[in-house]
């Protein structure tokens, strides 16, 4: 067992953990914060992903000893004072989700993505998102929910931001 | 009570807004209840050792190094739990001779396919238990496995030796014998002599239904119901199994389906892992989780389509086609799943599609090989159809040197001959395939796009265009009870809707369907908000809990809005006319007198009045009703459908060959789809986008592929290709209405159309890009290296089918080691 102690959610955590722990074991059985999923065991689908240190990571691909001492961000630490975040209000307005299994991940890959190119084309969100999979939507409005999302970002430059 | 005088507003009409999902809420923010998120105390973790074989006896299985592993509880053999655990069933033996096997949850004695379950650990965690199963040593003896579908038909190894056969049945519908249309031996043999008779081999390939959300089962048997919370959609049907076969009374058990992660026909299953879960959490008197790898759900769910058809279509000279004979194996894999045979049954009614063929004969062999089983995916059995006979009415056109829309529109049912009984005996209600493509051809830009195609064939480009064409239909509705009954089905087609009046004014509408991603909260909000005239905010929609919603058929098949919104509706009504005798009462007037609309019930010629939550209000409180009734407006109504509902629509796709590479890339595609009445065309939207991309894979990416002994080498999404929003492009989707007259919302129902017709559309654009370079088929999915093969066997003036052969296959001549489908 090792000792790993970060912040998820705001919340400093310090627990014992097996070395072979991944980070979205830890989240969901350590922490209970079950808004991350796990969609696959080759790290493809992107369902577990999560920020670390405000840049996504899938979580399934991260050990909980590698968070140590780091900032974590799941779905579930996005919303601020009962207002959610541009880009979940996003995903509602454009119908972004259906059974919502990989929208938690997707979101996360999102946000990311605008943090990083605040005003993307169609083709340049198709590509960042190519990591996360989804079996529901064929990504029609999954693309629309982000490009509506750094549309109604002000100045193109907050959606991003945490 | 007073009654109020307030003038009533109007409020704007909730079906047909574009309402926001109220499921959203709590899906964009992480809270969630997935079957694995949830935690007992004391829960126990199951882990699965499965057979590496494809057919194998069991030898003996030595458990003692499991059971001594740190915090296991026990570790199970199919010997251990042969008589609690029950047996998997098959609801729809599709000819009184069917052979089936038995089929135990955990194999006893011999396994049938790589991935069945030989044992079982219990362990305090599921890493633990993880750890424990790889120290379970089985000995297997290997037999004999057939993995071809054609090589199977032939019985030369048996998948299950005491059947004597791979066959399970044939199923056959002519319409000569049924009465519904000519003979149509004789269609082809005349148009033998005087017209076109074309004959195709085609290969619906088997796929993996890749729910995102991989399968779990929770269990508790601590209480006095046996609780089961499973990833499902049908919590109804897996309750009724399970004490249909473990000897558990019905009335002692418990099933729900929380949050579940879409499904696509691939969680319209008993699985084997929900049973060994009930047998063990009994066994060890313990709550206990199953939670699947994706490599496992790859594996062990089932798998859909797999089907090798022979198409023979017989047409006069002038295009009007005179008879079509379909001859279908199809592969069950190793067992007859729940549906199993029934899912081809279900496409029986559908190759005649939206055209006046006068002679039709359907014929299935359903065969079994030592694969996964199958069952329905998407569509079953419906795309299966469409394919075929969308696929060849592109051929009769080019055979004829017509453009393949003039050639369906010569044979389709026109607007004016509706209501149309087919040549299948099915009576199509409604439907206008004139005005559904006239609105496709204007969206896509056809003409123009032909233009530009023959601009491009002539100058020889590298890059090819192909435009294809899908006019489909499909039934929907699942089903008319009695009709099942005919069909030999287990079960009725019905559906059930409760609503409940609360006495603060909100309404709860309990419904039988179980939705995993379909939005029913939202679509029957809206429905329940404009019959009863209450706020679409006031209405809760309870579903998926056999204890809270006790009758139910469960979600499938395009089914919930046209068979459970008309229960919703019907119940609906019987709560305003149980209210109204109320509201007369407690309004001091007749009854006769007395007027339900937008959400009041109002004296005629007076402006007394009051609403429907008042009305609720007074009845729970109950100290001012009539004599003779009861206070209560709650109200049931279970509905079964006379008939099926027939969306259509014709769909239309451009795609770009590069003819060097054989890479396809899709230009465009659109979508006009005629579903009804459409109550709220988001969500609309969202059914038809995510359809269409599942069709689209189909054609050009998706295939379940095994090796050579029978292990599903696609058995992780590293190698089974789910489509990335980088494959994939935007669609244009809308819609002409032609009201469905089987329902009184006019639904049709829209769940499964855009896979149903998307793949033809990509297969015949594909096709038809390279059809001048004498390119006839090309097997799905089509690889850059199939199409490019297509091509340049053609060269040579080569068949087309012998490039297009499956990869893997040993005899692809000068194969290139490519692996998998992949592009």
């Amino acid at each position: 067992m090792t000792q790993i102690s970060l912040t998820v959610d705001g919340t400093q955590v310090t627990d014992d953990v097996e070395p072979r722990m991944l980070l979205v074991q830890y989240l969901r059985e350590k922490l209970g914060k079950t808004g991350t999923v796990i969609g696959c065991d080759t790290s493809n689908c992107g369902a577990c992903t999560v920020h670390l240190d405000g840049r996504s990571v899938k979580s399934c691909n991260v050990l909980a000893v590698q968070a140590d001492g780091h900032d974590v961000t799941t779905i579930e630490g996005l919303a601020h004072d009962g207002a959610l975040h541009p880009m979940q209000e996003a995903f509602r307005e454009c119908h972004g989700l259906q059974c919502g299994f990989c929208t938690p991940g997707m979101i996360m890959q999102s946000i990311d993505l605008l943090n990083e190119n605040p005003r993307p084309t169609e083709a340049e969100v198709r590509v960042g998102l190519e990591g996360n999979l989804c079996r529901c939507t064929g990504y029609h409005n999954i693309v629309k929910s982000v490009l509506y999302a750094a549309e109604h970002a002000q100045q193109g430059e907050t959606a991003g931001a945490q | 009570m007073t009654a109020t005088t307030e003038a009533p507003v109007a409020p704007t009409p909730e079906i047909g807004k574009d309402r926001r999902r109220k499921e959203d809420q709590r899906l964009i923010a992480g809270r969630t209840r997935w079957t694995d998120n949830l935690t007992l105390p004391g829960m126990l973790h199951i882990a699965m050792v499965r057979s590496p074989f494809a057919h194998a006896r069991i030898v003996g299985i030595d458990t003692s190094a499991a059971k001594s592993a740190p915090n296991v509880v026990d570790v199970v053999t199919g010997a251990d739990i042969a008589e609690t655990q029950g047996v998997m069933i098959n609801a729809w033996p599709i000819t009184p001779e069917q052979k089936a096997p038995e089929h135990p949850p955990m194999a006893v004695s011999r396994v049938t396919f790589a991935g069945e379950v030989v044992a079982a650990v219990l362990a305090r965690t599921a890493a633990e238990a993880r750890d424990a199963a790889e120290l379970v040593d089985v000995e297997y003896e290997e037999l004999p496995a057939v993995l071809d579908l054609r090589e199977a038909a032939d019985d030369q190894v048996l998948v299950h030796p005491d059947l004597g056969t791979n066959k399970s049945a044939l199923w056959q519908f002519d319409s000569a014998g049924a009465g519904t249309g000519g003979n149509v031996d004789e269609a082809i043999e005349k148009a033998r002599t005087d017209g076109i008779v074309i004959t195709r081999e085609l290969v619906q390939q088997r796929v993996i239904p890749a729910f995102m959300e991989p399968r779990s089962v929770v269990v508790d048997p601590t209480a006095e119901q046996l609780t089961v919370w499973t990833s499902t959609q049908i919590p109804h049907i897996v309750r009724f199994a399970l004490a249909a076969t473990t000897g558990i009374p019905e009335s002692k058990l418990r099933v729900i389906a929380p949050d579940v992660g879409g499904g696509f026909g691939g969680k319209l299953a008993l699985t084997p892992e929900e049973w060994i879960s009930v047998a063990l959490a009994r066994r060890v008197n313990r709550p206990l989780k199953y939670t699947e790898t994706r490599s496992e759900s790859l594996q062990s769910g089932h798998h859909g389509r797999a089907q090798h058809q022979t198409i023979t279509l017989a047409a006069q000279k002038d295009g009007t086609v005179t008879g079509l004979k379909v001859e279908l194996l199809a592969d069950l894999g190793s067992y007859v799943a729940l549906l199993g045979g029934g899912t081809p049954v279900l496409g029986a009614f559908m190759f005649n599609a939206i055209y006046k063929f006068p002679a039709y004969q359907f014929n299935v062999q359903t065969v079994f090989t030592n694969k996964t089983f199958t069952d329905a995916y998407r569509g079953a059995g419906r795309p299966e159809a469409t394919f075929a006979i969308e696929r060849v009415m592109d051929d009769l056109a080019a055979e004829l040197g017509v453009d393949p829309l003039e050639i369906r529109e010569k044979n389709w049912i026109t607007h004016e001959e509706f209501p149309f009984t087919t040549v299948s005996g099915l009576l199509y209600d409604s439907g206008n395939y004139e005005a559904a493509t006239a609105k496709a051809k204007q969206m896509l830009g056809y003409d123009e796009l032909r233009a530009e195609q023959k601009r491009r064939r002539e100058a020889g480009d590298r890059v090819q265009l192909g435009i294809g064409v899908s006019t489909y239909t499909e039934m929907c509705g699942l089903a008319p009870s009695r009709i099942l009954g005919v069909l030999d089905y287990g079960a009725g087609g019905w559906e059930h809707a409760s609503i409940r009046m609360l006495a603060t004014g909100k309404v709860e509408a309990v419904v039988g369907v179980s939705p995993h991603g379909q939005g029913h909260e939202t679509a029957f909000s809206q429905i329940v908000a404009d019959r009863l005239g209450v706020p679409f905010e006031d209405v809760e929609v309870l579903h998926g809990d056999t204890q809270v919603s006790a009758r139910g058929m469960d979600t499938y098949g395009s089914r919930s809005l046209v068979i459970g919104g008309e229960a919703v509706v019907r119940a609906a009504d019987k709560v305003i006319e149980k209210a109204k005798p109320i509201a007369a009462h407690l309004l001091e007037a007749n009854v006769d007198d007395v007027e339900f609309a937008t959400g009041r019930f109002t004296v005629r010629g007076t402006d007394q009045g009051m609403g429907m939550a008042d009305v609720a209000l007074a009845t729970f409180a109950a100290h001012n009703y009539p004599e003779g009734i009861e206070p209560n407006i709650d109200a049931d109504a279970t509905f079964d459908p006379a008939t099926f509902s027939f969306p259509h629509g014709t769909h239309l796709c451009a795609v770009e060959v590069d003819t060097e590479t054989g890479q396809v890339s899709m230009r465009k595609y659109v979508a006009c789809d005629d579903i009804g009445v459409i109550i709220n065309p988001l969500i609309v939207g969202g059914q038809v986008h995510g359809g269409l991309v599942q069709g689209i894979s189909q054609a050009l990416w998706e295939e379940a592929v095994y090796d050579d002994s029978g292990t599903l080498v696609s058995g992780s999404f590293v190698d089974y290709l789910l489509p990335t929003s980088a494959d994939t492009i935007s669609f244009d989707v809308d819609h002409t209405t032609s009201p469905a007259t089987s329902n009184s919302l006019g639904t049709k129902g829209v769940g499964e159309a855009g896979t149903i017709a998307s793949t033809p559309a990509v297969v015949n654009a594909v096709v038809d890009a390279v059809r001048h370079l004498g390119v006839t088929d090309v097997v799905m999915p089509c690889t850059p290296e199939r199409v490019w093969r297509a091509i340049h066997a053609s060269d040579g003036g080569e068949p087309t089918v012998g490039a297009a052969m499956p990869h893997f296959d040993a005899d692809e001549a000068g194969t290139p080691s490519t692996e998998g489908a992949g592009q």
